[in-house]
């Protein structure tokens, strides 16, 4: 058992220093793809149209949630007029970043795993290579900057659109003054809060972005590699993005 | 240069992977303007020497020249350098899916060249006349079939002018009509294009249609060489296996095993898992 977890600790140790150099690799190829802009547009689109739908919807539901449980909790100390504050610094600080890093993980970051892995699978990788393309350049890198722009983005959308839908509970709902709402959570958010938001949002893009091509790109060159790596695309995110909310979080609040 | 001297030159190479040897003291000199055959059973190493030459795999010992290109000691950009003068027909064509078939044939000119659309488009539109294949510019290849994924590939392979060319199985999975296409492609384009193709494949009867010249590999190296007409003359029990078709031979027919009686009459049950 003991044994069992250590060497499954020391295997994922060697497998984040692997994505790490990866990661290095794709750094490296940034500059020559960037002269290509209309690679990384093409996948920006593909990654924000693939989970703008869902992330929409998402927010609206989890700002909702947070309109019915942010009234019932505040209501008991009678300042359920800071409604709108407490629902746009869940949002902004923790919900929107987080719930939209795992909706991208399993939405996009898959997407790009099994394509990725498929074209590992389907020699279209090789056949890159043999053409003297690198594949990291043409391939992966528009993919992962692809990711990393368009998860703030969807983080912002999903933290407006919740911010919606505690509104249109606590306010239409259950009737919480709605010039309080706004004007409360207009003058107690600060720039902190919204900073906290955009560095989450940023870190888990690229966390999310590089765990999705690094699966794909050394997907098993089989049918049951290019699964394994869809599934290991949303764990990997899942457990990292958790992980790392907990760092920034400390480092903001420090 | 002289029209005999090897382009290609494999010498005592040696090549292991995940804790097998592959290749060892292998040998192999492949002239220039000529179409070579290589041979063997399945998973003796034929894609893997294929690899070995284009720099996608690096060989643990010995040396490997092509084109005057050291493979073995070359950077990724010599080795790029080197591949932009090679082309390779894959096994089952690896087109680009999320492009057309017109597009996968561009796609080297784009990633290497800055010609004009115009040129561009000749180029690609005279490819793909030589494979028979213009009127299918604008498919995608999902809508294919094998054989004609396979022409695109090689129209695409050749769209740089290449002085090499190697083809990994080409003949795997097609039906008779399409193997002869390629078969006449192979030669038609080596001929006029002036390439050294290198063929790779296990069907015996139709690669020995058109090589010059055919290696036969086995156990990790080379076991017969020469004109088709010599190995069918060959004496070699490993060759007459292979030509003739035998099931058992130097080649065994069974994977190595316990006694089969014993394992059969085994009380305790042997697991497999
Ligand atoms: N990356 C790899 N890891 C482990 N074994 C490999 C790898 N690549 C090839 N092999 C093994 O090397 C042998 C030769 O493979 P290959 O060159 O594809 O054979 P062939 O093309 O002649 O059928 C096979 O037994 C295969 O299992
Ligand atoms: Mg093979």
């Amino acid at each position: 058992m003991i044994r069992d977890f250590l060497d499954s600790l020391s295997e994922s140790i060697e497998r984040l220093g692997d994505t790490i150099r990866f990661l290095a690799r794709i750094l490296a190829q940034v500059p020559s793809a960037v002269l290509r802009p209309q690679l990384i547009f093409d996948q920006i689109y593909n990654a924000g149209a693939l989970s703008l739908v869902i992330i929409m919807l998402s927010g609206l539901f989890v700002g909702m949630v947070l309109g019915l449980q942010g009234y019932d909790l505040l209501q008991r100390f009678g300042s359920e007029d800071a409604l709108g504050t407490a629902a746009a610094i869940g949002l902004v600080r923790e919900l929107g970043p987080v719930v939209t890093a795992l909706l991208f993980a399993g939405r996009a970051g898959t997407a790009l795993a099994s394509e990725i892995g498929l074209m590992r699978a389907t020699d279209q990788l090789s056949a890159m290579e043999m053409m003297a393309v690198d594949p990291v350049r043409r391939v992966v890198v528009p993919r992962f900057l692809g990711g990393v722009i368009a998860m703030p983005l969807l983080a912002a959308i999903f933290s407006m659109i919740g911010i919606y839908g505690a509104q249109l509970v606590g306010v239409q709902i259950m009737h919480v003054d709605a010039g309080s709402f706004w004007s409360q959570m207009q003058a107690s958010v600060e720039l902190r809060d919204i900073n906290e938001g955009i560095v989450k949002s940023a870190v888990f893009g690229i966390a999310c972005s590089l765990i999705a091509v690094y699966q794909g790109y050394h997907s098993a060159p089989t049918a049951e590699g290019v699964g394994t790596a869809t599934t290991r695309t949303v764990v990997t995110s899942a457990v990292i993005v958790l992980f790392l909310d907990y760092l920034i979080t400390a480092f903001f609040l420090k | 240069m002289n029209a005999t001297s090897p382009i290609i030159d494999l010498r005592d190479v040696r090549y292991s992977v995940g804790g097998r040897t592959i290749f060892d003291g292998l040998d192999m000199q492949v002239l220039r303007g000529q179409v070579t055959a290589v041979m063997g059973p399945s998973g003796t190493g034929k894609t893997t020497l294929l690899r070995l030459i284009t720099g996608q795999a690096t060989a643990d010992s010995g040396s490997i020249d092509v084109a005057g290109v050291a493979v073995t000691r070359s950077s990724r950009s010599q080795l790029y350098a080197m591949r932009q003068r090679m082309g390779m027909l894959f096994q089952n064509g690896a087109l680009l899916t999320d492009i057309s078939v017109f597009e996968n044939v561009a796609f080297p000119l784009r990633e290497h060249t800055r010609l004009p659309e115009r040129l561009i488009r000749h180029l690609v539109l005279t490819k793909l006349q030589s494979v028979g294949l213009r009127g299918a510019a604008g498919l995608m290849p999902a809508e294919l079939s094998g054989g004609m994924a396979r022409r695109v590939a090689l129209a695409r392979a050749i769209v740089m002018d290449p002085q090499i060319l190697l083809y990994d199985e080409p003949f795997v999975g097609l039906d008779p009509i399409s193997m002869g296409v390629i078969l006449r492609l192979i030669r038609r384009f080596n001929d006029a294009l002036g390439l050294t193709s290198i063929v790779v494949s296990h069907d015996v009867h139709e690669i020995t249609a058109v090589a010059d010249r055919v290696f036969l590999l086995s156990g990790g190296r080379v076991v017969a060489q020469g004109t088709p007409l010599e190995l069918r003359d060959s004496p070699s029990d490993v060759v007459k296996q292979f030509v003739g078709g035998l099931a058992d031979g130097p080649v065994p027919f069974h994977y190595p095993a316990p006694d089969y009686f014993e394992e059969l009459l085994a009380r305790d049950g042997g697991r497999f898992a």
